[in-house]
């Protein structure tokens, strides 16, 4: 669906979204505990990361590298100092009962995300168009612990008790406000996977939705075109991109149903219920929450970082964006080179391509048959050991005719099962998947076959010039497939004449 | 009975003597344990001993501890006797015992910060403070009376019960480190660590007769020391002499990785500019200090101690700090506003005191306002009310102006004077109750005293003479000289403190009609 078609005609909807992303630094972001994920609760904690009276914040260097690095690639403006101030508000998981946080200064500004998003035109042509989402802050805090709330429905509304986890509480945290710039679900999505990719490419989080390390909440609002800014609603718990797009499409239409029924809009946050596909009334923000900032007295400012910001500049990999503008540049069709960049096999398409392997061919491979193999196998590409060489050899030996395509997937199954201890041509001896292209031999199996079936000769001879590939079926069934496909159809035609 | 004069002497007597193998630890520390069994108001069984209900204090109860970790004194003594009986390489002042602030965390009992919401909380950590002192084998006696969450001048908002002044047992020791102040003064231990927010250590060693210091601003590490005002608190020395206290900062004073505000320099030596010699210095007198709001008597022993430090060879000037008469309402916005947020973390969740309630803000709501003191509670709102959107660049913002100018007033003061000083408190010890109601009155207590906490700078008290109470003729109780140096100059003021003592000859022990018995006086004789 297109924005067009969202909204009835004269309406725009505005979507601005807040991403919180989980930096995977060793230590949290104040104390030396481990921020590994999935630890029994209340293991990875100690005086600090549970607010223990007299405990007292160090501030994690690597998190504000990873920051800088994240604000680097995002186009922002970096902080002259670096400080925290204190957000105060009560909560069970919030050990100090205040989160420490950024608030005038953040440390990066200004930045902005170009997004590609595919449109197409009243004839169902396909375009790409390019969209500017305008980055307004990426500030630093800290993440709060867990709640488990036991009882009936797990939510906090009757549950009986509630447990807290504080293993999370204290993990560095990057919150990242857009620009109201957003105007469709899919530019929002692609934001939001853009934003996954480019922290994933940087290696300063794993970016999975599932689990938390990348969340996103979204400001939605409505307005008929040229009034100003609606009253926006602030959409939670988005657990996928997916989700992202349906709530934000939900949201705009129940937002345009409220206001044409005469109603008005509330300042509200409202709760993204995946199965039943609509929002709810989460709380309503009657008065902005006083949060009583003040800066931290605990923290010092950590000022010029200017020597930093130049070292994260220096460690800037290929971003997605321009690593896909090569890939096309190479003549990778622009779905596959998506694909590489977003699957991170970049690194495989680069090997096979410095090692000679044609680059449209590699990817037509990496993007392709190779994923659904890996799958099969139920192995990553990095455990499967084929490397960037091995694609090379691969689509060599297709290319060269060696082996067909079928027979180049079984190569690469062998290749998967070997764990890349073998080479390609060394699995295609060794299994005997060597094509037959030796014209002498294939020349004989197409007489035989030609003499065997009279009737269809005659048939092509009559015109019926598609009546050849029950022919080249049969000389595939003769060789168990490994005759040369393209040598075949040249001989048959010559013979046939 | 042990040796009354091992509790009426200096620590580095103390130290001279177990070094000399004159005394053990072991012998020491009983000494110090017998007393406060006898004259403290403690239940005195048990690994721990506990100070007991203010409802069953005695009169004459001095009431300086809160918990005597006396099993554990003892076995540290034991084995710092057997250490230095197997010739090992002590420090220099092992076995000395000390009295602890009970804001500062230390393992194997509890630390109460004299609020019902920590009670019997026993801290799963040890403070930087607390682990240099077991480094250098000081021996901690146990965890000392203070005002609740160190708000307050006078300890009188302890929720375990007032301490009192062993000058005289119906009058404040001062605060908020009132009980480490009683301790050091009352013979209950030879010296003690106290924290000075706005004049936490200053004010009490100035009414308790002592010798208090409140290092420069990151001195000495945070770490461990449950926060009033983070950026103000600093922890630091009591002693009897301006010698012992030196010692004693020197002990805790060192760069912690673990305090984000801990200074990296390295620390000014304190022991050697103690050479008694003051001549050639100019000294500065703050105008803004003195005057009205001052006891007479006060104001008659700081002219007198002006004369003293004139006739030491030091040039005496007037200086003014233009902006220290703004610096009490400053401090009473910035320091409330810290308290606000850091106390905020006591909401029985997780440590401490905990009221049931159906919900969870129900059960915070109901916690604190159980667990919290009067005092506590008021400064909470206050510091609340001064961060709130639409105050706070009224209040908070402008009392950090304010506080910027005094810093600013500061190094303009230090660019023509080596050192500043003041009296410590406008007012001797004041009766038990007497300001108990008057908040505003007891504020009025950090006047002299909190111009050097917004600066940062380093500031002590030391024992200046006597004066008379205004509220009882013929009265003599202690008067506080304080005296102000360079950011980082710890050494200075050490320096001028020590060669201000030297010629003023002050005794430290307790006497008057109400005041604490020492056991030395039945020898006739102290060892000073």
């Amino acid at each position: 669906m297109s924005a067009d078609t969202l909204l009835p005609q004269g309406w725009e909807l505005v979507v601005g979204l807040e991403v919180h992303v989980e930096l995977q630094t060793n230590t949290k972001m104040w104390c030396g505990c481990s921020t590994e994920f999935g630890d029994e609760p209340n293991t990875n904690v100690c005086e600090v990361c549970t607010g223990q009276p007299g405990s007292l914040p160090v501030v994690n260097a690597q998190a504000i590298e990873d920051a800088i690095l994240l604000g680097l690639a995002l186009n922002g403006g970096v902080a002259e100092v670096c400080r925290f101030h204190r957000k105060n508000y009560f909560y069970p998981d919030l050990a100090k009962n205040y989160q420490i946080s950024q608030y005038d200064v953040p440390l990066i500004h200004d930045g902005h995300l170009d997004v590609d998003v595919v449109v197409s035109d009243d004839a169902g042509e396909e375009s790409i168009d390019r969209r500017r989402v305008r980055i307004e802050r990426l500030h630093m805090e800290e993440d709060t612990g867990k709640s488990l709330h036991v009882g009936d429905t797990g939510r906090l509304h009757g549950a009986d008790r509630s447990l807290i986890d504080y293993n999370r509480c204290g993990i560095p945290l990057l919150e990242i406000v857009s620009r109201p710039d957003i105007h469709d679900p899919e530019t929002a999505q692609a934001y939001l996977r853009e934003l996954q990719a480019i922290v994933q490419a940087l290696g300063v989080s794993d970016a999975r939705m599932e689990e938390g390390s990348i969340r996103c909440d979204a400001n939605v609002s409505v307005r008929e075109v040229g009034d100003e800014l609606g009253t926006r609603t602030e959409i939670k718990n988005l657990n996928s991109v997916r989700s992202l797009g349906r709530a934000i499409r939900y949201e705009a239409q129940r937002q345009v149903a409220v206001i044409e029924d005469g109603g008005t809009i509330r300042m509200e946050t409202r709760h993204w219920d995946e199965s039943a596909g609509r929002t709810e009334t989460l709380r309503v923000k009657e008065s902005v929450t006083d949060y009583r900032y003040f800066p931290d007295p605990d923290l010092v400012e950590i000022t010029s970082p200017a020597d930093r910001v130049e070292a994260a500049r220096a460690r800037l990999p290929e971003l997605p964006a321009a690593a896909r503008s090569r890939l096309a540049q190479a003549g990778v069709v622009r779905e596959q080179a998506a694909a590489i960049v977003g699957a991170g096999t970049l690194g495989w398409y680069d090997d096979a391509v410095r090692a000679g392997g044609d680059p449209q061919l590699v990817a037509n491979w990496l993007a392709g048959d190779l994923v659904g193999q890996l799958a099969a196998a139920e192995v990553t590409l990095e455990e499967s050991g084929v490397t960037g060489a091995h694609l090379a050899e691969l689509v060599g030996l297709v290319a060269d005719g060696t082996l067909s395509t079928k027979l180049a997937r079984q190569v690469l199954d062998g290749l998967i099962e070997e764990r890349g201890a073998k080479t390609p041509a060394e699995v295609a001896k060794d299994r005997g998947l060597e094509q037959v292209s030796d014209e002498g031999e294939l020349r004989t199996i197409v007489e035989r076959v030609i003499a065997a079936n009279a009737d269809t000769v005659e048939d092509i001879r009559g015109g019926n010039a598609k009546a050849i590939g029950a022919l080249v079926g049969q000389v595939m069934k003769e060789t168990r497939g490994q005759a040369d496909p393209r040598k075949t159809n040249e001989l048959l035609r010559e013979l046939i004449g | 009975m042990s040796d009354p004069s091992l509790t009426s002497t200096t620590a580095l007597e103390l130290a001279r003597r177990m070094r000399a193998g004159e005394v053990s630890a072991r012998e020491v520390v009983d000494a110090h344990l017998d007393r406060i069994a006898a004259t403290d108001g403690v239940v005195a069984d048990g690994p721990v001993w506990h100070g007991r209900d203010a409802a069953e204090l005695g009169p004459d109860d001095v009431h300086a501890y809160l918990a005597v970790t006396a099993d554990a004194a003892r076995e540290h003594a034991d084995d710092i006797d057997r250490r230095r009986a197997a010739g090992e390489e002590l420090g220099p002042y092992a076995g000395v015992p000390l009295a602890l602030k009970d804001v500062l965390t230390m393992r194997g009992a509890p630390t109460t910060c004299g609020s019902r919401m920590l009670e019997g909380w026993v801290p799963p950590y040890d403070a930087t403070v607390t682990t240099s002192l077991r480094v250098a084998d000081v021996v901690v006696l146990g965890k000392t009376n203070m005002d609740e969450f160190a708000m307050g001048s006078s300890t009188e908002n302890s929720a375990y019960g007032d301490t009192r002044n062993p000058w005289d047992l119906d009058r404040v020791p001062g605060g908020s480190s009132g009980g480490s102040a009683a301790a050091v003064a009352g013979l209950l231990a030879p010296w003690a660590i106290g924290t000075d927010t706005g004049g936490s250590i200053r004010q009490p060693a100035a009414l308790t007769g002592l010798v208090g210091a409140k290092p420069t601003y990151g001195t000495v590490s945070r770490r461990g020391l449950v926060a009033f005002a983070s950026s103000l608190d600093q922890a630091g020395p009591f002693a009897r002499t301006v010698e012992d206290a030196a010692a004693l900062q020197s002990l805790i004073q060192h760069h912690d990785e673990r305090d984000s505000t801990s200074i990296r320099d390295t620390v000014p030596d304190l022991m050697g500019g103690l050479v008694g010699d003051v001549a050639g210095m100019r000294i500065g007198v703050v105008r803004e200090l003195q005057g009205e709001g001052y006891e007479p008597g006060v104001e008659a022993v700081f002219a007198a101690s002006l004369e003293r430090l004139a006739s030491l060879g030091a040039e005496i000037v007037e200086v003014s700090l233009p902006h220290a008469p703004s610096g009490l309402p400053a401090y009473y916005l910035i320091a409330p506003s810290e308290a606000s947020s850091n106390l905020a973390r006591f909401d029985g969740v997780r440590y401490g005191l905990r009221v049931d309630a159906p919900t969870a803000e129900e059960m915070n709501a109901a916690t604190r306002a159980a667990g919290f003191g009067p005092e506590v509670k008021r400064r909470i709102m206050i510091g609340t009310h001064a961060l709130s959107s639409g105050y706070y660049d009224a209040y908070y913002l402008q009392a950090s102006k304010v506080r910027t100018l005094i810093a600013q007033d500061f190094r303009t003061a230090f660019g023509e004077v080596d050192a500043l000083v003041s009296p410590t408190s406008p007012t001797v010890a004041f009766g038990l109750g007497s300001k108990a109601d008057d908040p505003l009155a007891m504020y009025l207590n950090d006047v002299a005293t909190v111009p050097a906490s917004l600066a940062g700078n380093p500031a002590l008290s030391v024992p200046a003479g006597l004066a008379e109470a205004p509220d009882a003729p013929g009265s003599q109780l202690p008067v506080g000289l304080q005296i102000m140096a360079p950011l980082k100059r710890d050494d200075v003021m050490y320096r001028v403190a020590h060669a201000f003592e030297q010629a003023t000859g002050f005794d430290w022990r307790p006497r008057g009609p109400r005041a604490v018995g020492h056991g030395a006086d039945t020898t006739g004789e102290v060892a000073r």
